[in-house]
Formats: C-alpha cells, structure tokens, sequence
C-alpha cells in the first residue's frame, strides 16, 4: 500500500473523528449550561481551553462569549481544529483516495460537508443548535457505518482504526481533563452541587450513560467515571479500548514495532483512583502526560509508515 | 416513435451503417432490423437506461470552465457504429505497419539520424521540433520502441476509405471510454450480442499489461508497474484511476516515487521503498523530471530522466517519442514508413499543406476559407480553424499566426466525415460525423484494439468530436461477418 494514501486515510478517520467530537463537545456543554445549580458559573471559554487554543481564540476575538466560542468551534477557517476546517481535511482526503474507499464514502462527505456549511449559522445561534450538531453526528456515523459495513479489512482499514482511535483517545483524556478542570476551580459546596450535574454530562458526551449504567451499576461519581472512561475493557471509546484497538490494527501491519512501543507504554500508563479527591492537580498531570504519549504515538505512526528516508533503499 | 429510415439523408456523406439506397450495410443489417423493429418508447427507455448506467458506473470526464472543475457524464449515443472485420483487417495492418514506421524513425532521430542525412525530411523540421529531447539522444530502450502506446485518428470520407488524421504520441487517452462504451452498450442492446458476431475489446488493458510487464529492467516473475498520474484535477484522471485498477497496478503520483542513490526508482508504501520496474506515466514530457526539465514542476520525479537512461525503469511512452507527434512530421509520414519498411503505405494520410514552404504556404494563405488550419503541437481540438464555418475576422488572424510562425501550422482540406445515425431526440436519428481513435500497442508484439474510440460530433453539421469541445461517443462494432 501507497504510504500517500496510508496517510490520506489516516487523516480522513482522524478528521471524521474530530468534527464528530467538536459537535458532541458543543452539544453537551449546550446541555450543561441550562442544567447548572446557582452559584456555579461555567465560561463557553472553557472549550476553547480543552481544545488548547486559547492563543489563537485571543489573535481572533477580544470577547470570550458564547458567540464568539461557538464561531470559533464550529465555523472558524482559520482554526484548523474548527469543525468546518475538521470537514474540509476530510474531504479533501477522501477526494484523493476516492479509489480505495467505498464508492458511497465520497457522496456522504460531500452531503455532510454542504449541509454544516449552509447551515453553519443554526450551530452559533442557540434555537436550533440541537438539531444541528445531531445532523452533523449522525453523518459522521453514516460515514463510519458505511466504511464498517463495506471495507476490506486489508491494510486501508487498519489505517481508518488507527486514525479513529488516536483521535478518540485524544478527545477522551481532553474530556476528563475539562471535567477535572471545572470541579477545582471551584469551591467544596459548589463542587457538590456541580459534580452531580458534570460527571453525568461527561457520560453523556460520550454516548457512556447507558453503558456506564449497565456496566458499573453503581451510582455517578467522579471517581468511577473517570476510571470507566479511562479502563473500561469494553466500551469502545474508553482510553484503553481505543489502545487495544490500535494494538490489533498494529499487529496486523509491516514493521510496527516503534508504534507497538508507544502503544505499550502508553498502556502501562496507570493512576489509581480510589475515590473523587484523587482527581486533582497529578491526576491533571497524568492527563497531560497520557496526551503528550498520543502525539509521540501518532509520530512514531508518521514516521513509521508515512514518511521516507531514502537511504533506507540503497 | 419508430425509426423512419426512409427519411434519413446523410446528405451525400459516407454513412457508417446506411447505404445510397436507404438499405443497412453489411454489418450493420442486423442492428438496423433491430433497432427498426424496437416499439414505440423503447428505445427511449433504452437511452434512459444508459444515461442511469454512466451514473451508476461512475463514467465521467473532467472539463475545465471558469468556475473550477466539473466532473460531466461521459457524453454517449446508445447507437453503434459497425465495421466489417474485412476492412478493419485493413486498417490493423496499416496502424501496426505505421507505429512499426514511426519507432525506427524515433530511434533514427536520437541515433544516427540517416533519415536527415538522406534527405527525406529536412533538418530544420527537427531541429526546430518542440517535442526533440537532446536528452534521449543515444538511448537505446527496450526493443527499440519509443512510442509504447498510440492513439492514431482515423476517418472515414469519399467512398468510405479510411484516412489517418493524426498520430498521437506522447499520452493519448480515450481507451478507456472505449471499454467502458462497450459495457454500456451490452448493458442497453443485449440481444444484439446474441444474433450478431460483435468482436470483442475487452482484452486491451491485460495487453496493456503484457506491453508494459515487457520493458520491465529486472528479468523476474512479477515487475512492479505503476501508473503515474497529474493527480485528481487532470481531464483524464478517471482513466488513469480506470487502467491502474483494472491492470491492478499502483496509481501513483510524483510524490509517491523517488529516485535512490543506485539511480533506480522506488515507490513509497507503508512496508518500505519498493523498487518500481515500469512507468506508465500519463505525464507529458516537460514536467516528468523537475531535475531534467521544468524546476518548477511538482507533478514529476527528480532523477527519473537518470534512471531512465541508465535502463533501470521503463517509461511508456518514451520520453522524447513525442518528436514523432507533430503534424509536420505527420506530412512525411508516407515517405517515412517507404524509406524504413521500403513498403507502400496501407493507409492514406490527408493531403496535408506545410506552411513551411513558401509554395504551400501561398496556397493556404489563398484558401483560409476552404482549408482546416492548425498548429503542430496542439491537442485535443485547441486553436484550430475550420474554414468553411470561420468568419473573415477569424480567417485573418490565422493569416497574421501562420505568417509570424510559419514552422507551427499545417493545412488540409475539410474532409468529408464519414457520418452514422444518431439519436438525437425521442425516437428521432439524424446523421452526425464521426472519427475513430483505435490504440496501438508496442513493445515485444504490436497489438491493435478491435476498432477503437468513436467519437461523434453532436451538434448538426459539425466536425469537431473533441470531448472538451462537446462531443460525445458511441460503442464501435468489428463485425464479422464470415463467422458462423
């Protein structure tokens, strides 16, 4: 397999994945908002704080509201990370790929690309926000429903896992972090108060309620949310599922082995929780620490099978 | 609505399937009977059930407009032209005699040039050349064949002789229209391929592969062969995506390849650098080689004109064999293939007018209105005049271009374009002019594909079948007609 198209399709999974998260991201927080107790206050600017973007939020706008986070998130060009940017890296991915792909993938992303583009409006404002991100989940869904159920499981698919689980376990530990973020910043009654309305929200974000629910049988706490969205040997877009994910796409390629190493490290990884007070400033770190062994991981990926050093062939 | 065939003219034209007695041809009794005995909308509903066919097949052909560009249905009239084997056992032989002509010419040029030295074509024609590459001089690829992949134009006029038009050298495309016309057609009319003894195309891209698996440099069992492409935005990139995947051959862009310190080239895949034997590249000469040629090409490969010369990869075609694609040297192709073949021509070229010579060029410059003008490196139907149909103002600035550059024009008469019936509304056929691109391979064996590409002008009157200029195509049928 063409390492071009190796990348290009790693790239494309890697972007569906994003603008599936940015919408679950908005839509949730959206949620949030109307469920807050008194007293709490939550800033939209904490998303851009997730994302680590405030530098480029603050060259853009001067006011840190609801509207100009949402434009930010959702429709800035100039934000790589913005959803509408996320769209256009798929498409483009996708367009030059068209012939290892399912035949349907480029209509799809073409459909999905010109509804979030003349609808982009109905996401800042609040109305129909709801309906909005739905749309636009439900085509990233579509989308990998399509290369699930059509694919090949050559090596073009391992490459589609390897993108998805990146990203998702990237997006998972951001998720967390933001949870973790809000409950320091304030003080021990608030915190009770919010903790109730927050950690079931994280959840939510991740589509986890119901499994959460069914898995852990146990009431919503910081503690066991963190520990099922970090450990949880079977929902698939807990931390460790997306490893082992990665671990079988891996396996099944030509020389892995520096990516089979960070994979493993990044598994050995660990923190014990054994209740909410452990989620402070070093469960922040280790956080921090586990997305900084996602970016080495996706550029062992890169120089792995994507990038070229000629003297390799002499 | 049926067919009315007695009101069908083809206005003293050649036609392709109805003779002067408003009777079917040989080869083509059996589709007219057919067609004739379709009722009422059904041959609507077959022309419906082609139109959701392209779409369903994704056939597609990119045009260039102001606005970016648009990926169109390949444009496609669901009846086809018939020839009779007999005759096109003719023209097989004429376009293999012809390429065979051609690659000893090449070959001459970058060798010892005997045919400069004993006067069959002037010097200056050569030197003056767009498409001479003082870099192939002294190379020796496989076979001796420069010119791997032909497209040569044919026609049919008078009394249905057929003509070259043009040769197509450097990276002629259509094949695979040809092929996918053909699937079409059997999708629409599939009785016809019961009754009727219809020969076969389907077997061009396995001969494509065993022209190229040929030049392979390295003597094993499985060469590497990759298609090399523009990219996504070339006219021709649904082709390019076509033949790579039905050769099951990598489509690869420059920036998949590299050349190595051991001057081989090698493909960049997720398993390492693997050493890719034969190009069959889809890249006009220029922009192959950033090293060699245009440095500000991004669509080619550094070192690739090295390892070409050195042998260590095959390029089809031949970088340099489109000095052999001018229409100049197309004049002289007659004389060429008597001075190499020391045989007469089997098929007639145009009479053709070289505005290089004054004598000629007097002519044309007398007879704008009468003549088809166009320049000698152009394809594709770009910065042509057909007289009969020019104005005064156009006929003038052609005098002022070939007056500044005599070297780059030639001139024939407007021939007399074969037609054949067309549909052009419900139930309703008309006579449109055509042409044929058959494809010529060659490398150890020359191959001919059974008839060709036919494509049809659409518009009443007209003689320009170029896609890009708004034609469209048709299934072309070799119809044998001794087979029982």
């Amino acid at each position: 397999m063409l390492s071009r198209v190796a990348e290009r399709i790693y790239w494309s999974a890697r972007y569906v994945e994003r603008v599936e998260n940015i919408a679950r991201l908005v839509s949730v927080y959206d949620n949030m908002m109307y469920d807050l107790p008194k007293g709490v206050d939550i800033s939209w600017y904490n998303l851009v704080k997730i994302n680590g973007s405030t530098e480029l939020f603050h060259e853009r706008y001067k006011v840190q509201d609801e509207k100009n986070v949402l434009k930010f998130m959702l429709e800035d060009d100039t934000n790589s990370s913005s959803m509408l940017s996320s769209l256009k890296m798929v498409r483009e991915n996708i367009r030059t790929t068209r012939d290892v792909v399912p035949e349907a993938t480029w209509e799809l992303i073409n459909e999905l690309d010109i509804y979030a583009r003349t609808n982009i409006k109905k996401g800042i404002n609040r109305s129909d926000r709801h309906t909005f991100l739905t749309r636009i989940i439900e085509g990233c869904q579509t989308i990998n429903g399509l290369l699930a159920g059509t694919m090949s499981r050559d090596a073009t698919w391992q490459f589609v896992l390897l993108g998805r689980n990146v990203e998702r376990s990237d997006m998972t530990t951001r998720v967390l972090d933001a949870a973790v973020s809000l409950m320091l910043q304030h003080q021990e009654e608030e915190r009770l108060a919010l903790a109730q309305v927050l950690w079931s929200k994280v959840l939510k974000s991740q589509s986890a309620y119901l499994n959460y629910r069914r898995t852990v049988r146990t009431s919503i706490s910081g503690a066991k949310v963190a520990r099922f969205m970090l450990n949880d040997a079977y929902f698939p877009r807990s931390v460790s599922f997306c490893f082992d994910e990665m671990l079988l796409a891996v396996n099944k390629l030509p020389h892995g082995d520096a990516v089979l190493e960070s994979l493993n490290a990044l598994k050995e990884m660990d923190f014990e929780i054994t209740s909410s007070d452990d989620l402070d400033m070093k469960f922040r770190d280790y956080l921090n620490e586990l997305q900084i062994g996602i970016i080495q991981l996706s550029s062992n990926i890169t120089e792995s099978w994507f990038s070229f050093d000629k003297g390799e062939a002499a | 609505m049926e067919i009315n065939w007695k009101e069908y003219d083809s206005n003293n034209f050649f036609d392709e399937l109805i003779n002067e007695k408003q009777e079917p041809r040989a080869p083509s009794k059996k589709l007219v009977n057919y067609l004739s005995s379709l009722e009422g909308d059904e041959l609507e509903k077959r022309r419906l059930l082609a139109e959701a066919t392209i779409q369903e097949m994704g056939v597609s052909f990119t045009v260039y407009t102001e606005e970016g560009n648009i990926d169109r249905a390949w444009p496609f009239d669901i009846i086809p032209r018939t020839i009779s084997a007999a005759d096109w056992k003719i023209a097989d032989a004429g376009l293999k005699q012809r390429l065979n002509a051609l690659n000893l010419f090449i070959d001459d040029l970058y060798h010892d040039q005997n045919v400069i030295k004993d006067g069959i074509i002037p010097e200056h024609i050569i030197k003056e050349s767009k498409n001479f590459r003082p870099e192939c001089v002294g190379i020796s690829p496989p076979f001796g064949v420069w010119a791997h992949i032909c497209g040569t134009d044919l026609v049919r006029a008078g009394e249905g002789q057929f003509y070259v038009l043009e040769d197509n050298l450097r990276v002629p495309s259509g094949v695979s229209y040809m092929l996918e016309n053909r699937a079409i057609t059997k999708r629409v009319l599939p009785e016809l391929f019961e009754n009727d003894t219809i020969l076969p195309v389907d077997d061009y891209t396995s001969k494509l592969f065993d022209m190229l698996a040929a030049l392979s440099p390295r003597d094993i069992e499985v060469p590497e062969i990759v298609v090399l492409t523009p990219g996504i935005f070339n006219s021709a990139y649904f082709e390019h995506a076509f033949l790579a995947q039905q050769m099951g051959a990598e489509l690869v862009e420059g920036s998949d390849l590299f050349v190595a310190d051991d001057d081989c080239v090698y493909m960049k895949t997720i398993s390492g650098p693997e050493r890719v034997d034969v190009i069959y590249r889809r890249i006009d000469d220029l922009f192959i080689d950033p090293e060699a040629f245009d440095p500000t090409s991004v669509l080619g490969v550094p070192g690739l004109m090295r390892a070409w010369q050195k042998g260590n990869v095959a390029l089809a075609n031949a970088p340099g064999a489109g000095v052999a694609d001018d229409k100049v040297v197309y004049a002289y192709v007659p004389d060429i293939i008597r001075y190499y073949l020391n045989e007469e021509p089997i098929l007639a070229n145009v009479e053709t007018f070289l505005c290089d010579d004054p004598e000629q060029r007097e002519y044309v410059l007398a007879n704008l209105d009468q003549l088809v003008v166009k320049p000698a490196n152009e394809s594709g139907g770009y910065g042509m005049l057909v007289g009969p149909h020019s104005t005064k103002k156009d006929q003038a600035i052609f005098a002022d271009l070939i007056k500044a550059n005599p070297r780059n024009y030639i001139a024939q008469p407007t021939l007399k374009l074969s037609t054949s019936p067309t549909l052009v509304g419900k139930g309703l056929i008309e006579p449109r002019h055509l042409d044929l691109r058959p494809f010529i391979l060659q490398s150890k064996d020359t191959y001919v594909t059974t008839g060709g590409l036919t494509r049809v002008a659409m518009k009443k009157g007209s003689l320009v079948v170029n896609s890009s200029q708004g034609g469209g195509s048709k299934d072309t049928w070799i119809v044998d007609l001794e087979a029982k």
